[in-house]
């Protein structure tokens, strides 16, 4: 019982920490990198919740943002960066293509994201408003609050 | 002005007579319709000085499904000299997918050639590269194509569910 009270507490420590320093990888391929921007800078500021560190390498990041559509042509390029990011690592689905291919219903076009890489938050809109950015950014840090943590001494499960 | 635009329609004409099939002006825009063998020798003729059609703006292809011929090439010329555009048409059939290539004479037919070789299937004689451009390997078929199916994905990898 000792042992389950002293994990809970680390696993609120650890998730605490982890949802207010998220360092985002943008995987940038379309209009809605503007959107990006304009949530990343002063105006709306991102990193008032902790997650203004733009790292250009997937493997110094946890947050993969992937912002705009994704074709066929650029799916193994997604997983490519979606297996070199180390654990824990979240994924947010930025914008209607992201999600479900968006108006490119057509040869070209992945038809959301989640087919190639699993996803933890999904932002809506064409392209989504800064605010539901933040909106989507502030969900995430609920799931990560939530969510049992890993550590490197901890037995996985998988 | 009109009689000027329509000089080049005109010498077009007289040049070729058996291979300039229909001469017109849609939109302001001088076209002619030419037999698509004839191709390469009327792109040599309208660049050559001095009718000085320098510049190669666009080639592009139109599929006309369930007419015969299938396809039509499109090309558009510009003449820096005299600031005038020209549009050059050429049908090909499904069953002879096949058009001389323009690269010898424009080096940007090249990768021009290569988007209407991926897209519709149309091959290039002559042309010195002719593989896919937008499209990955393994990908199969030509998505511009009229008959190409509306919901048929390709997928480059292994999807998750």
């Amino acid at each position: 019982m000792e042992g389950r009270f002293f994990l809970t507490t680390l696993n609120e420590i650890l998730s605490w920490g982890r949802k207010y320093s998220l360092f985002q990888y943008p995987f940038v391929t379309a209009c809605c990198g503007m959107e990006y921007m304009a949530a990343a800078c002063a105006h709306f500021d991102i990193d008032r919740f902790g997650a203004g560190w733009t790292r250009f390498s997937p493997r110094q990041a946890d947050m993969l943002l992937v912002v705009g559509t994704v074709t066929q042509k650029l799916a193994p390029v997604l997983k490519t960066v979606y297996d070199q990011m180390t654990e824990p690592k979240w994924v947010i689905a930025f914008g209607t293509c992201a999600v479900s291919g968006g108006i490119y219903d057509n040869y070209a076009v992945v038809q959301g994201i989640d087919q190639i890489i699993p996803v933890d938050v999904y932002i809506p809109g064409c392209p989504p408003r800064p605010e539901t950015v933040l909106d989507g950014l502030i969900k995430l840090q609920e799931k990560i609050k939530n969510q049992e943590q890993e550590w490197r001494w901890k037995r996985r499960k998988f | 002005m009109e009689m000027e635009e329509t000089e080049i329609l005109a010498k077009l004409k007289n040049k070729f007579p058996q291979q300039v099939k229909e001469t017109f002006i849609s939109l302001g825009m001088e076209v002619a319709v030419i037999d698509k063998e004839a191709l390469f020798e009327v792109m040599s003729f309208l660049k050559e000085k001095p009718q000085d059609y320098a510049m190669l703006l666009d080639l592009t292809c139109v599929d006309y499904l369930g007419e015969e011929p299938r396809f039509e090439m499109v090309y558009h010329l510009f003449s820096l000299s005299s600031n005038r555009r020209l549009r050059i048409k050429a049908r090909v059939s499904e069953k002879e997918p096949r058009i001389a290539s323009l690269t010898p004479l424009w080096r940007n037919a090249n990768w021009l050639e290569r988007e209407v070789y991926d897209l519709f299937g149309i091959e290039f004689v002559g042309h010195p590269d002719l593989r896919r451009i937008f499209m990955y390997d393994g990908f199969e078929g030509h998505p511009l194509r009229k008959d190409y199916p509306l919901r048929l994905r390709q997928p480059r990898i292994k999807f998750r569910k």
